[in-house]
């Protein structure tokens, strides 16, 4: 875990209360997630990294609460005070050959850096990214930029496959020895119950330190108690209780 | 001038006054990759209760203006794990005062626990939380009156050679009136304040944001009554105090200590900032210099 300053390179809406920002600062950290201190806020907001390139941080949110509200009217160049090299993040090296990657709405995001990580790895990505309606769709085109094949599922059938992504997965029964899936939870719990073999899940709880020593994210596992920030936010399928 | 930052604790000398408090740096070990631990004047370790415990449901995080709400619920290891593998660990790692945080649902539990705690060679100080707002029927029932805080402070006491802290509930009429029913029936010291229960409601969902609806409530907000109750605990008894709530910055160090506290402890500013405990212990000799202080320990409740 390292403390350090960022300044806002670039913070855009991309999507109805949906941004994406563009931290510059450290360039070579690591961890899923960013925990960044909004001022006037006393707790940090925990944002998974969508990328990571040349010293930049790209995390994409959506404006649910005063904090992220105030977060999205900062400017570029607006310092920020972040935590970098928290939580443990997907496996790439868990998929062998073929990879399928389910994301739902926000969930989306965190996939892109995987994607390109197994693609670095050789390995046949299959994306398939499940949003409510054409206009909320996110990354769609970096998705494409980088993986072998990309399914889109809108709920109002606007774009590609109507209804979940468990229906576009259906549809087109993508081959794959392992999957990843980030989102709602009841998708990633639907998603889990209907892939058969290997995967693994990211989850979202609301956090306080957001490094695994107040305890404040656990949740029950087959194997005991689990810190959501520090433990995961990833776990394997076989391990979540939901 | 070099600056004279130890403090006298109960005849063990701190290097300096500043303490994580229990429940807001887990068992220590979970930091210690991040931070030089030596640089803290003790540790209070998380909460530890007879049996393992998995804790309250989630949500258990609430954010105020000034603070936060937590719903934990006492999530720990049990007291075996905890003399058994983390303190020899943290041992091994740290060379400060640790503090055993004890919690119970009932006397038999506290006598237990801190009996266990008592012969495990690492621990310095068993700190007994008779003030968790978190669980029912046990933890803060047993702070709220004066006649049952002096009964487990009666009960660990004799067992325990070591220096014992109450950990005392600021959801109280009167805590000055505990402090010395703790004082009376044989405790080293206390520490003030635990958590102020509270509670938020989601007003789109309509339902509490905590799980278990309330929790207790800490952070900056809670600083101003924190230190009028160390300032009357502390002038009402002769037993060392160990201050507690909201303190953020080595000023509030210094002015709790002016207060009456011997040593203070550093809540939910870890969680906002989880090097908060080495930065205000680094600020603290310019601080000194700035205010004409060369031993901290001449300050203790100098107002």
């Amino acid at each position: 875990m390292i403390k350090s300053r960022y300044h806002i390179s670039e913070n855009v809406l991309i999507a109805p209360k949906t941004y994406q920002l563009v931290l510059a600062g450290e360039a070579d950290v690591e961890g899923e997630f960013v925990d960044i201190a909004l001022p006037g806020f006393y707790l940090r907001r925990p944002l998974s990294v969508c990328d990571r390139e040349d010293g930049k941080l790209t995390v994409v949110y959506r404006v649910v609460g005063e904090g992220t509200k105030a977060l999205s009217e900062m400017t570029e160049g607006t310092e920020l005070e972040v935590l970098t090299g928290l939580g443990n993040g997907f496996d790439p090296e868990a998929c062998r050959e073929e990879a399928l990657l389910v994301g739902g709405g926000l969930g989306v995001p965190p996939l892109y850096l995987l994607a390109k990580e197994l693609k670095a790895r050789g390995k046949k990505v299959t994306a398939v990214l499940g949003f409510n309606k054409a206009e909320e769709i996110i990354l769609a085109d970096a998705f494409k930029a980088v993986c072998d094949e990309v399914l889109i599922s809108t709920v109002d059938g606007s774009v590609g496959v109507k209804g979940f992504v468990t229906d576009a997965i259906a549809a087109a029964h993508p081959a794959f020895d392992y999957f990843y899936t980030c989102g709602p939870m009841i998708m990633m719990k639907v998603v889990c119950a209907a892939l058969e073999g290997p995967g693994e899940a990211s989850l979202e709880e609301r956090m306080g330190c957001g490094a695994g020593f107040c305890y404040g994210c656990s949740i029950q596992t087959k194997n005991g108690p689990r810190r959501v920030c520090k433990d995961g936010p990833v776990f394997k399928k076989e391990e979540l209780l939901w | 001038m070099v600056k004279d930052l130890s403090v006298g604790l109960c005849g063990l000398t701190l290097k300096n006054p500043v303490i994580p408090a229990s429940g807001t740096f887990g068992f220590g070990l979970e930091l210690a990759k991040d931070m030089d631990l030596n640089v803290l004047g003790g540790i209070s370790l998380k909460g530890t209760t007879r049996e393992a415990r998995y804790g309250n449901p989630t949500p258990r995080i609430a954010e105020c203006p000034g603070g936060m709400i937590n719903s934990v619920g006492l999530q720990n290891p049990g007291i075996n794990v905890l003399v058994n593998e983390k303190v020899p660990a943290l041992r091994k790692v740290y060379d400060g005062c640790i503090i055993a945080n004890i919690s119970g649902f009932s006397l038999d539990e506290y006598r237990e626990c801190c009996a266990k705690a008592d012969v495990c060679e690492g621990i310095d100080i068993i700190e007994v939380n008779i003030s968790c707002p978190n669980v029912h029927n046990g933890g803060m029932a047993f702070g709220t009156s004066a006649e049952s805080a002096a009964e487990v402070t009666r009960t660990v006491r004799a067992v325990c050679r070591k220096p014992v802290f109450i950990k005392l509930s600021p959801n109280v009429t009167d805590i000055v009136s505990i402090a010395r029913a703790c004082e009376d029936a044989g405790a080293d010291g206390v520490t003030l304040v635990n958590t102020f229960l509270g509670m938020r409601i989601d007003i789109h969902r309509r339902q509490p944001v905590i799980a278990n609806k309330m929790g207790g409530f800490s952070g900056q907000a809670i600083f101003p009554i924190a230190l009028r109750m160390v300032y009357q605990v502390a002038h009402a008894c002769r037993i060392p105090v160990m201050g507690c709530g909201g303190v953020a910055s080595a000023a509030d160090v210094i002015e709790m200590m002016m207060a009456g506290a011997t040593a203070v402890q550093v809540g939910a500013e870890n969680l906002r900032n989880p090097f908060a405990c080495p930065e205000i212990a680094a600020a603290l000799p310019d601080l000194m210099e700035e205010l004409n202080i060369n031993t901290l320990q001449e300050i203790i409740g100098t107002v």
